[in-house]
């Protein structure tokens, strides 16, 4: 798992990957790029990520992922990420295709639900919440009074 | 003490209290005003283990997290 301030440099890290991977016998090798798009008024997305969190769930898909034969990686950014760069990518080796297309879509569908990462719109410089999109996590409200939930 | 903190968009310094489960932790933090209104949305962690399970014991050092719904990618 991989962390940067700002945009990724998707090209060095998927080249990296791949010449990571490049003796290790896997006939698969998908890649995922989340690329931020123009919507309204948005400017940049800005992250914030609580990483102990973060690299607990990562674990779990490296143990699951390996229990396929498989690996997955994944890099993501902090802070602001301008339009039209990308935020988030991920990956999937593994010995055959349908092993790896199958754990990309529930990796990245997971990553979605349960990541410990926060989203902000960038609106004339100012870091609004995204808070229409964000998903409560697994056992959410928990700590709410009962009629609350 | 147990230590509580507010990770992402609760903007709001940490608190210690007196817990001696996540029941007392919750208590608490549903009579703090700007607090209360997040709680049936937030997911939590004691010393980063995520836990739903409210009857969970508290001791002195542990470190609770309160995490607001996410949106990663």
């Amino acid at each position: 798992m991989e962390l940067y301030q700002g945009s990724l440099n998707v090209k060095e890290i998927f080249g990296r990957w791949l010449d990571e991977e490049s003796k290790s016998n896997y006939g698969a090798y998908i890649p995922f790029i989340g690329t931020v798009r123009a919507e309204e008024s948005i400017e940049a997305l800005s992250f914030d990520i609580y990483e102990p969190i973060l690299q607990h769930w990562f674990n779990g898909w490296v143990e699951k992922a390996k229990s396929k034969g498989a690996k997955v990686k994944m890099a993501h950014a902090i802070g602001d990420v301008p339009i039209h760069t990308s935020s988030y990518i991920s990956a999937v080796f593994s010995p055959k295709r349908r092993v790896a297309l199958e754990l990309i879509d529930e990796f990245v569908e997971d990553f979605k639900a349960n990541a410990p990462i926060w989203k902000y719109d960038i609106i004339d410089s100012k870091r609004v919440y995204a808070e229409d999109r964000s998903k409560p996590m697994s056992g959410s409200g928990i700590l709410a009074k009962r009629e609350d939930i | 003490m147990v230590k509580i903190e507010f990770l992402g968009p609760i903007s709001r310094e940490p608190l210690e209290i007196e817990a001696n489960s996540l029941e007392d932790i919750a208590k608490a933090l549903q009579e703090i005003n700007e607090i209360s209104g997040w709680l049936d949305k937030c997911a939590v962690a004691i010393n980063d283990n995520m836990t739903n399970d409210l009857s969970t014991k508290l001791k002195s050092g542990d470190r609770v997290s309160i995490l607001p719904p996410v949106c990663g990618g």
